[in-house]
């Protein structure tokens, strides 16, 4: 049935008698399906279910699952670790998401003009993306070294007298992570806004100079209401990718100084592979989820409120 | 004359930007340069004194380093063939061929992607301890190599091609097999190449896969091997950064000949494995 609200009916007379010719095509769409779909379904979908129904029970990797309701949530609530981990996690997302897409659509700007060498620029700004995590770890640890490193000689340079200690110390760990996944991550999202920016008539701009508007006005009256549908697109994806930050924190501070940079997918990690706590851990990855989908909805609800007017 | 200096200030603050944003890599590759004992040194010292090469060398012997290799190619390349031909099989599937169900069966694979991986990786865990898989390369090229990802992005591609070359084809007797294997592959190669230069740096970069995963030594990626030299060496700066410099340079090649291809999958789909 919803084949037929969904798609308008074929324009050329069916051939061949209507049944057969259905069954034919159920048969032939699901043996294109399939091969994808087993894995899919195996080793994506089921675990995602198996994720939900682990939250209400307690399940360790010795003993048998046994049905508990709602303990491991109110246990999350005395659990301090849950409390800290929440918080990093929502610092990260504060910073991680509005410092992202504010470099993302400057860097966009900037490159979005023909000049000789401009796909050289993009290039040059898309790679951190791609580089590899553990390498990108690495470097900016020891480019944010408290003594000797580049990071703070800058800031020495400029008169800071007192640099943060960045990774070694528990007040400015996270905003070094910050500081290296907004690096890494901003030509990603340049790549979605230039291809927005290239939708915008050129006639807008010319419109508005005509009229007498300086830059500035152009940009807020024109660049940022026509980039809407991007920003929207992109603060999402950066709000989920915030949220479940995990492998950056890992590889850059595991977590420490302390607990200082523990986030939420983290302690699913731990408390589910490393101590073997299936249920608590699910349910922490269930409320993790939760989140994310509350943050979603609320976006969503925000641009439709913002399209409408 | 003013245009001049406009395009002169142009290239100065793109310079700038570019010099920002580069500087990390710069760090990296002079650092790998160097002794030990120099990495470290105020002022900054940007081109060593001495260019060891030899750190390029001595390397392979500090760690299995082609084993390493050896095994981030040998996964990536599987879970990227098996990305691309079954997410683009998957994908004609969902774009070409009319059956009940198939834009439910659609849904689904977009509902997905509001669930983070991080809010199954448990029960996955559990699945593969189960079916004694986990210290295989077998869990990792399971669990990665079904994603919905190519089939999304094949399936906006495959959108793209008019239905009536579809119709066509059958009207000349082609199998809906022929059609995809005669017609969609060919036309949708530049899509497919997005979709394998896209699968294969996500695998090659992947760190926590293998990390939970793998535990012997001679099964990790570059990735892997990687961390713990920097966890073990902790004092050999040089070392760290020709070890990072050379776990990039795979990568690099791969972009630099496809480019074109990455940026034109992350502008159709908008998404990432």
């Amino acid at each position: 049935m919803a084949q037929v609200i969904t798609r308008p009916a074929p324009a050329a007379p069916r051939t061949r008698p209507r049944g057969r010719r259905a069954w034919r095509d159920i048969l032939v769409g699901w043996s294109f399906i399939l091969p994808n779909f087993a894995g899919f379904l195996l080793f994506t979908i089921i675990p995602m279910l198996t994720a939900f129904a682990l939250a209400f029970l307690k399940w360790d990797s010795y003993g048998d699952p046994e049905w508990v309701g709602l303990d491991n949530f109110a246990r999350m609530l005395r659990d301090e670790n849950v409390h800290v981990a929440l918080r990093n996690t929502l610092f990260y997302a504060a910073g991680h998401i509005p410092l992202t897409l504010a470099a993302a659509l400057g860097l966009a700007i900037a490159l979005n003009r023909k000049l000789r060498g401009v796909p050289f620029f993009r290039t040059a700004a898309f790679f951190p993306y791609i580089t590899s995590l553990v390498a990108v770890a690495v470097v900016w640890n020891m480019l944010f070294n408290p003594t000797a490193g580049p990071v703070n000689q800058v800031l020495e340079a400029i008169g800071v007298s007192e640099p943060p200690r960045w990774v070694a110390s528990r007040d400015w760990a996270m905003p070094a992570v910050v500081i290296t996944s907004v690096w890494r991550d901003m030509g990603y999202y340049m790549v979605l806004y230039l291809a927005g920016l290239q939708t915008i008539p050129k006639e807008y701009y010319e419109a508005a100079r005509v009229d007498g508007a300086n830059a500035w006005q152009r940009f807020w009256s024109i660049t940022v209401p026509s980039l809407r549908p991007t920003t929207f697109f992109v603060a999402v994806m950066l709000t989920i990718q915030s949220f479940k930050v995990l492998d950056l924190i890992v590889v850059m501070t595991d977590g420490g100084p302390g607990r200082s940079t523990l986030v939420l997918a983290q302690l699913v990690y731990r408390e589910g592979i490393t101590e073997g706590r299936f249920g608590y851990s699910s349910a922490i990855a269930l409320v993790l989820f939760l989140i994310v989908l509350t943050v979603t909805v609320v976006q969503f609800r925000i641009n439709e409120r913002r399209s409408a007017s | 004359m003013t245009a001049l200096v406009r395009r002169v200030l142009a290239y100065a603050a793109l310079t700038a930007m570019a010099a920002l944003v580069l500087v990390p890599f710069a760090w990296m590759l002079s650092s790998s340069l160097k002794r030990d004992n120099e990495v470290f040194t105020v002022p900054i010292q940007w081109i060593p004194n001495e260019l060891r090469w030899s750190n390029f060398v001595d390397i392979w012997e500090r760690i299995p380093l082609l084993t390493y290799l050896g095994n981030s190619a040998f996964l990536s390349v599987t879970i990227t063939v098996l990305q691309v031909l079954s997410g683009s099989f998957a994908a004609y599937g969902f774009a070409k061929v009319r059956f009940p169900g198939r834009d439910a069966l659609f849904l689904a694979y977009i509902a997905t992607i509001a669930v983070p991986w991080q809010a199954y990786m448990v029960p996955q865990y559990i699945m593969m301890q189960k079916a004694d898989l986990t210290n295989t390369h077998l869990a990792i090229i399971l669990l990665q190599a079904f994603g919905a990802f190519g089939v999304f992005l094949m399936r906006q591609y495959y959108l793209s091609i008019p239905d009536e070359l579809c119709e066509a084809a059958r009207i000349d007797g082609l199998s809906e097999y022929g059609i995809y294997r005669r017609i969609m592959l060919p036309l949708s190669k530049p899509a497919l190449a997005s979709l394998a230069l896209l699968t294969f740096v996500n695998t090659w970069n992947d760190y926590m896969g293998p990390f939970i995963y793998l535990t012997d030594n001679d099964l990790w990626t570059v990735q892997l091997g990687l961390r713990s030299f920097i966890g073990q060496y902790d004092a050999e700066y040089a070392m760290m950064m020709t070890g990072a410099t050379l776990s990039v340079l795979p990568i690099l090649a791969v972009f630099l000949l496809g480019q074109r291809y990455f940026i034109q999958g992350i502008a159709t789909s908008g998404l990432k494995g």
